[in-house]
C-alpha cells in the first residue's frame, strides 16, 4: 500500500469524504455500544426520532443547533488561518456575561425591544471579541501559542460566569425574591431584552429563534469575506505559508488580530443569543450552559464542515441534532457520555477522511507501477 | 508550624502537582519524538475511570489491586493514545485538530463519562487508596515531615521516573535516537532510525504515563469517580513542557509549582482569608498562571534555543523529504 499526494482535488471527494466520514464515525461508535452491551440500532433510532423525527424534535434541534453554528463559525474562521482558537468556549460565556448586562441595563430603563436587542448583539460580538484578542495580542506580539492561552482562558471565563452568579452579588444576580435565596440565579431579562422567533405552524411547532438566522447571515458574511475580499485571500495565505505571506508584505499581525476577533464575535454572539433566544437570564447553573461545552462542539462541526461557512450551519444541525437527543435521552438506555464519544469519532474520522482528499492510496508493489509508468 | 499556609500549601503542592508530573513526563516524550499530542486530558481521564473501576471490581488485597488499577490506567492511556498516534504518524493528520478529538472523544463529556456511566461506578468512594508510607512520627517532623514523608508511593515512584527519563534522553542509546527523530526524522531515517517506530513508542509511552496521572487522581488525591475529575490538569500539563524547556528535571520544578497554585485556592478558603473576589482569582490562578508562563517563555526569544524539538508537530514523510 502506497499513499501518494493527489496533483487535484476532485470537487466531489470533498462532499463523498466527509459524508463518508460520518457514517464511519457512527460504525466505530456503534462498535463501542456493542463492546459495551448496547444496542447500537436502537440507540441510533432513538437518536434520530429525539433528534428529527418526534413531535417537537426539531424545534429542539434548533434550540442545540443554533449556538453550534455559532461556535462552529468561530472556529472554522480561525482554523483556516491556522489559528488554533479554542476558546470558543470562554468567548461564548463573555458575549453571554455583556449582551446580559446590556440587555438588563436597557430593557430595564425602557429602551424600545429592537433597539435593546441590536445593542445586546453589539455587546455579545463585542465581548468575545475581547476575550479572544487576549490570545490574538499575545499570539500575534510574544509569538505565544494561542492553542493553549485561547483554552486556559475558557476555564477562567467559566469562574468569572460562576462567580458573577455564585459568589457575590453582581449586577447579574437576582437578589430578590424567595427563589433567590433558595439557589443562586440570574435576573430575568426584561420583555424587551428578549429576542422573537418565527413560528412555523408544523409537527407540533417549531420555533425559528432570531439566532438562527443571525447565524445564516453571519455564514453569509464570513463566506464573501474569505472568498470575496483581499482581506480573506491575505488570511488564506498567511494561514497556508506564513514567510510568503511575510515577503509578499502582508501585514500578520494584524491580521491575526483581525481574525481573533472574528472569531471571539461570533462565538460572543452565541453567547448574546443564549441569552437572548432561549435562557433569558446570564445562565451560570453548573448543569446548564456550561454542561453544553458548544465551544468545543464547534471544533467538531467546523472540522467536518471542512471549514465551509455554509457547510457549518448545515454540519451545525446534524451535530445540533446529536447534542439535542443526548440532553432528551439521557437515562439508564442511553449513556451519558455517549454524545462525546460519537463527537470524538466524527473528529477522527473527519481527519482521516482528509487523507483521502489530499492524498491517494494505492495498492499493489511499487516495481509493477514503476514498469506500467509510460518512460520519461 | 505544620499547619502554617506555606506548608500545607506546598505539601499538598507535591500531592496535586504529581499528577501533573506524570502527565507532563509523558507528553515530554511524545514530544521529544516529535508528536505534539494535546490529547493528554482525555488519556487522563480515561486512565482516572479505568483504574477505578479495577479496584473497585477486583477482589484482591489492596496492593494487588492498586498495582493492577495502575497497570490497567496505563494501558487505557496507551490505547488512546495509540488512536492519536495512527491518525497523526500514518495518516499524517493533522496533530493539533487530532489530539482535540482524542480530547473530545475520550474526555469529560466522552468515553471517560460513558464508561463511568455505564460501569456504575459514580456515587462509592474508592475500595482502596493510595496512603502516605512513612509512620505518622516521620510526618510529623517540621516542615520536611508533611512535605517530604507525608507522600504517598505514587509520589515516591514519579521521582523515580523523573530520574529515569532524565538518564534515558541523554544517556542511552534509544534516548539519543528519540532526539534525533524530534529534532531531524530526515537525518534520523538516514542513520537507519525507524522514525515511524520511534514516534508509535513514546507516543503510547506518553498515553501511559498520562493514564498513570489520571489515576493517581482517582486513587490518591481524590479516591472517587466523578465526570472530568482532572478538571483541565491534562492542558496545564501540555504547557509545563513548554514551561520546563523539553526537560524532565524542570518538569519537577514547574510540577510543584502549578501544584501549590491549585492547592492555594482550598487553603485560602478554608482559612477564610479574602483578597478581593478570592473564590475566582484562586481559582483561575493555576490558569492565569500558565499563560504568563507561557508568554514569558515564548517572548524570551528563540524557542528552538530553549529545547523545542524543531521537528515537533510535523508530519515525517519520506517521499517528501
Amino acid at each position: 500500500v502506497r499513499i501518494e499526494r493527489r496533483l487535484r482535488q476532485p470537487r466531489w471527494l470533498t462532499v463523498v469524504v466527509p459524508a463518508c466520514s460520518l457514517v464511519f464515525a457512527f460504525f466505530a461508535s456503534g462498535l463501542v455500544l456493542l463492546a459495551t452491551g448496547h444496542d447500537p440500532f436502537s440507540s441510533y433510532r432513538k437518536i434520530v426520532d429525539a433528534a428529527f423525527v418526534s413531535n417537537g424534535a426539531l424545534g429542539q434541534t434548533l434550540i442545540s443547533a443554533t449556538p453550534l453554528a455559532f461556535t462552529g463559525l468561530a472556529a472554522a474562521a480561525a482554523f483556516r488561518m491556522r489559528l488554533f482558537n479554542i476558546g470558543g468556549e470562554g468567548q461564548l460565556y463573555l458575549g453571554a456575561i455583556t449582551a446580559a448586562a446590556t440587555g438588563l441595563y436597557l430593557g430595564g430603563s425602557g429602551g424600545a425591544s429592537p433597539f435593546v436587542i441590536a445593542a445586546m448583539i453589539v455587546a455579545g460580538c463585542a465581548g468575545g471579541a475581547a476575550w479572544a484578542l487576549i490570545p490574538g495580542i499575545l499570539r500575534a506580539f510574544f509569538r505565544t501559542n494561542e492553542i493553549l492561552t485561547s483554552l486556559m482562558l475558557n476555564y477562567v471565563a467559566a469562574y468569572l460566569l460562576t462567580y458573577l452568579i455564585f459568589n457575590s452579588e453582581s449586577y447579574w444576580r437576582q437578589t430578590k425574591g424567595f427563589n433567590a435565596t433558595v439557589f443562586p440565579v440570574g435576573k430575568d431579562l426584561p420583555s424587551s431584552a428578549v429576542w422573537p422567533g418565527a413560528t412555523i405552524h408544523v409537527r407540533g411547532g417549531i420555533t425559528l429563534p432570531l439566532g438562527a438566522g443571525l447565524a445564516v447571515v453571519a455564514a453569509l458574511v464570513l463566506w464573501f469575506l474569505y472568498s470575496r475580499t483581499r482581506f480573506g485571500f491575505e488570511a488564506q495565505v498567511l494561514g497556508d505559508s506564513p514567510r510568503a505571506a511575510r515577503y509578499a508584505g502582508m501585514r500578520t499581525r494584524r491580521k491575526i488580530l483581525a481574525v481573533m476577533a472574528i472569531s471571539g464575535a461570533l462565538a460572543g454572539l452565541g453567547g448574546a443569543s443564549q441569552d437572548g433566544d432561549f435562557r433569558h437570564t446570564l445562565d451560570a447553573d453548573p448543569n446548564g450552559l456550561q454542561r453544553q461545552y458548544y465551544g468545543y462542539t464547534g471544533i467538531v462541526v467546523a472540522a467536518l464542515a471542512r471549514y465551509n461557512p455554509f457547510a457549518v450551519v448545515l454540519v451545525a444541525f446534524l451535530v445540533g441534532g446529536i447534542q439535542n437527543a443526548g440532553n432528551t435521552l439521557q437515562g439508564a438506555d442511553f449513556p451519558s457520555g455517549l454524545v462525546g464519544v460519537i463527537q470524538g469519532l466524527i473528529l477522527f474520522s473527519a481527519l482521516g477522511g482528509e487523507l483521502l482528499v489530499r492524498y491517494r492510496v494505492r495498492f499493489g508493489r511499487r516495481g509493477v507501477e514503476r514498469a506500467l509508468e509510460p518512460a520519461a | 508550624m505544620n499547619n502554617s499556609l506555606l506548608v500545607v500549601v506546598l505539601a499538598s503542592g507535591v500531592a496535586y502537582g504529581t499528577p501533573l508530573l506524570y502527565a507532563a513526563l509523558g507528553e515530554l516524550l511524545a514530544e521529544r519524538s516529535g508528536v505534539l499530542n494535546l490529547g493528554v486530558e482525555g488519556m487522563m481521564l480515561v486512565g482516572a475511570v479505568m483504574g477505578f473501576w479495577v479496584v473497585q471490581r477486583l477482589h484482591a488485597t489492596t496492593g494487588i489491586s492498586l498495582a493492577a488499577a495502575i497497570g490497567v490506567a496505563a494501558i487505557a492511556g496507551a490505547a488512546m493514545a495509540l488512536v492519536h498516534a495512527f491518525l497523526v504518524i500514518t495518516l499524517r493528520a493533522s496533530q493539533i485538530v487530532s489530539g482535540l478529538a482524542l480530547t473530545i472523544f475520550a474526555g469529560a463529556t466522552g468515553l471517560s463519562s460513558y464508561l463511568g456511566n455505564d460501569l456504575h461506578l459514580a456515587d462509592n468512594p474508592a475500595r482502596h487508596s493510595f496512603h502516605p508510607v512513612f509512620p505518622s512520627s516521620m510526618q510529623n517532623w517540621p516542615i520536611a515531615g508533611p512535605i517530604l514523608f507525608g507522600q504517598n508511593v505514587l509520589v515516591y515512584a514519579s521521582w523515580a521516573c523523573v530520574v529515569a527519563v532524565s538518564l534515558y534522553l541523554s544517556r542511552t542509546r534509544p534516548g539519543l535516537n528519540v532526539r534525533a527523530v524530534g529534532e531531524s526524522p530526515a537525518a534520523a531515517d538516514a542513520m537507519g532510525i525507524d522514525v515511524t517506530a520511534y514516534r508509535y513508542a513514546h507516543t503510547l509511552a506518553g498515553g501511559a504515563l498520562a493514564g498513570v496521572a489520571g489515576a493517581t487522581f482517582t486513587l490518591a488525591i481524590t479516591p472517587q469517580w466523578v465526570d472530568g475529575i482532572t478538571g483541565g490538569v491534562g492542558w496545564i500539563a501540555i504547557a509545563l513542557v513548554i514551561f520546563a524547556f523539553w526537560r524532565p528535571e524542570l518538569c519537577l520544578v514547574g510540577a510543584y509549582f502549578f501544584g501549590a497554585l491549585q492547592a492555594l485556592a482550598p487553603q485560602l478558603q478554608a482559612r477564610d482569608i479574602h483578597l478581593g473576589p478570592t473564590v475566582l482569582w484562586t481559582n483561575s490562578l493555576p490558569y492565569l498562571m500558565t499563560v504568563l508562563v507561557l508568554v514569558v517563555v515564548s517572548s524570551s526569544g528563540a524557542r528552538r534555543r530553549l529545547g523545542a524539538p524543531s521537528a515537533l508537530g510535523v508530519p515525517y514523510v519520506r517521499e517528501e523529504r
